[in-house]
C-alpha cells in the first residue's frame, strides 16, 4: 500500500486550472506513464479567441498526445482531453463528451463547473477531480458536487499557488481530501496507476 | 493562453451563486419529455442527457420552482407556459462571425465555388437562434455584392426567439465581440458601417436583411421543405444524441442539391454518422462537408 491507500474504482480524473496553472498542468502530463491507466480530462480557462495552438502547447511536454475532443467522442483509458476554446466539455452518458454553447458560467467557457458536475452525474463516486491554481471560483461549486457524490477531491496547496482563489473556494465550499503541491498530485497519480496494474 | 500573470487573492469579494438543492435526475428528465411530447408534440427524448439536464436546472432555478414536478404539473396545467420552456430549453447564445476563420472560408471558397454553377442560390440557417450567423452572412454576401442573388431561409423551433431574430437587431454590449470576429474575418470596413445604435441595440440596415424569410421550424420532427446549396447548422446538433445526430442529418442530407455544402460546428463531426460516406470533407478545420451522393 501506498501512503495514499488509494482504490482503484475511479473511471477518470478531472483537473480544473485557470491562471497559474499551466505549468503544473504541464509537469503532471510529462511526468505520467505512457499508458496511464485512466483517461484524464482538462478544462483550463483560456482565451475565446485563440482555437488553435493550446492542445500543441499542452502536448509538448506531455508524454502522450492531449486532444480536444469532438462532440460525441468516446473517452478511452490513457486519453487526455483538453477543453476546446468557447465550448463547455461535459460528460455524457455511454463514456463520452458532449459538447456545448451554453452561457457562460462564472464568467468562463469553458467552465470547469459543467465538466466536474457532469463527470461527478456520469461516474458518480468514481471520479476523482483535482483543482489548481486560479484566480476566480469556477470549479468550487463542481468540486462539491463531486464530493457529494462521493468521488475524491484534490486541490493543489494554495501555499503553492500562484493564485490560490480556485483552490481556496473550493476549500471553503466543501471538504477536500488531499491538498498537495504538484509534486505530491504526482506521485498520487502514479500511486493510482499502480492500483490499475 | 492562461494569463499567468501574479494578482492578489480576491476570494472574499467572489460572490458565490445561488444554486437550489434541487437534483435533477434521468427519471425527472423522462417524466418532462413524455408530457412535451404527449401533449405538444415536441419530441426531446433524444436530446443529449448532460445539456438537457442542465437546461431543465436553469428552468428550475429561474421559475424557483421546489421539484421538478412542478415543472412537470405546470406543463400540465398552464399552456402558455411552452413557450418560456422551449426558449429555455434551447440554447441561444451566439456571435456574429463567430470563428472568423470559418466566415473566411465561407467568402473566398465555399461561395465562389457555388457561383461557378449557380446565377443564383440559397442557403439555410437551421437553428438560427437569435439570427446572429444569418446577420453575418447578409453582411457577408452584401460585401461580396451578391446579396441580391440569394435566398436565405432563417428556421428555429423556439417562437420567440425567431420574432426577436426578424428585428435584425443585437444588443449593443455584444458588439465590441462582434466587432473583433468581423475585424479577424477581415471585412471590407468596419461592422459600424451596417448598423445604427438605438435604445441600448445595434440595429442591422433593413436593406441587408429582405432576402430572408425566418420560418419557425422542429429540425426534429419538421418535414424536407425544400433543397438548398448551402446549409449551415452550427452548434446545433450538439444537443442532440448520436440516435437524433443521424435522424437529423438526414433530413439535412436530403435538403441539400448534389454537391452542395454543409457547415457543422468547429468542434462537430459527421465522422460517427451512418451516412458519412454521402459527403466529402472540404474544409476539416472548419467542418464544411459537400454532398457527393444522393
Amino acid at each position: 500500500m501506498g501512503k495514499f491507500q488509494v482504490s482503484s474504482i475511479y473511471k477518470a480524473i478531472l483537473i480544473g486550472g485557470s491562471a497559474g496553472s499551466f505549468q503544473g498542468v504541464t509537469k503532471i502530463l510529462s511526468s505520467l506513464p505512457k499508458e496511464f491507466s485512466l483517461p484524464i480530462i482538462l478544462c483550463l480557462h483560456r482565451l475565446k479567441h485563440v482555437r488553435n495552438g493550446f492542445e500543441e502547447a499542452l502536448s509538448i511536454k506531455s508524454t502522450k498526445p492531449v486532444t480536444e475532443p469532438i462532440d460525441k467522442e468516446s473517452i478511452k483509458k490513457g486519453g487526455v482531453y483538453l477543453a476546446p476554446s468557447n465550448y463547455h466539455l461535459a460528460i455524457e452518458l455511454g463514456n463520452s463528451f458532449s459538447l456545448s454553447t451554453e452561457e457562460m458560467i462564472n464568467n468562463s467557457r469553458p467552465a470547469i463547473d459543467v465538466t466536474l458536475e457532469t463527470g461527478s452525474y456520469t461516474y458518480r463516486n468514481k471520479v476523482i477531480g483535482i483543482l489548481l491554481s486560479g484566480a476566480n471560483k469556477d470549479g468550487a461549486w463542481g468540486m462539491k458536487k463531486i464530493k457529494d457524490r462521493g468521488g475524491l477531491t484534490i486541490v493543489q496547496d494554495p501555499a503553492e499557488c500562484m493564485i490560490e482563489t480556485m483552490p481556496a473556494a473550493a476549500m471553503s465550499l466543501t471538504t477536500i481530501d488531499y491538498v498537495l503541491e504538484i509534486e505530491q498530485i504526482i506521485e498520487f497519480l502514479l500511486e493510482l496507476d499502480q492500483q490499475y496494474r | 493562453m492562461i494569463d499567468s500573470q501574479k494578482v492578489t487573492s480576491n476570494a472574499s469579494q467572489s460572490r458565490l451563486v445561488k444554486k437550489t438543492s434541487v437534483e435533477v435526475e434521468i427519471a425527472d428528465l423522462r417524466k418532462i419529455t413524455e408530457i412535451v411530447k404527449v401533449k405538444y408534440g415536441y419530441d426531446f427524448s433524444d436530446y443529449a442527457m448532460s445539456s438537457f439536464r442542465r437546461r431543465i436546472q436553469r428552468i428550475v432555478e429561474m421559475f424557483h420552482f421546489n421539484s421538478v414536478s412542478e415543472i412537470v404539473n405546470k406543463l400540465e396545467t398552464d399552456n402558455s407556459f411552452l413557450d418560456a420552456f422551449l426558449a429555455e430549453i434551447t440554447v441561444n447564445v451566439t456571435e456574429m462571425f463567430r470563428d472568423p476563420a470559418f466566415w473566411r472560408e465561407v467568402r473566398d471558397h465555399i461561395i465562389p465555388n457555388i457561383l461557378l454553377n449557380h446565377e443564383t442560390f440559397s442557403i439555410w440557417h437551421a437553428g438560427c437562434s437569435s439570427g446572429e450567423e444569418v446577420l453575418s452572412m447578409c453582411i457577408l454576401l452584401k460585401e461580396m455584392d451578391i446579396l441580391d442573388r440569394v435566398n436565405i431561409i432563417a428556421t428555429d423551433i423556439d417562437k420567440p426567439i425567431l420574432a426577436k431574430a426578424k428585428k435584425g437587431q443585437v444588443p449593443i454590449k455584444n458588439m465590441e465581440l462582434n466587432e473583433k470576429n468581423y475585424i479577424r474575418f477581415q471585412g471590407q470596413g468596419s461592422l459600424k458601417d451596417y448598423y445604427e445604435e438605438k435604445n441600448g441595440m445595434a440595429v442591422l440596415d433593413p436593406a441587408l436583411l429582405q432576402g430572408i424569410s425566418y420560418r419557425n421550424f422542429d429540425l426534429v420532427q419538421g418535414a424536407v421543405f425544400n433543397k438548398f446549396d448551402l446549409i449551415l447548422c452550427r452548434n446545433v446538433m450538439i444537443y442532440f444524441n448520436q440516435n437524433l445526430q443521424n435522424r437529423v442529418l438526414k433530413k439535412l442530407h436530403e435538403s441539400l442539391f448534389k454537391y452542395s455544402y454543409l457547415a457543422v460546428g468547429s468542434k462537430e463531426s459527421l465522422i460517427w454518422c451512418e451516412i458519412a460516406n454521402k459527403f466529402i470533407i472540404v474544409n476539416n478545420e472548419e467542418k464544411i462537408y459537400k454532398k457527393i451522393k444522393d
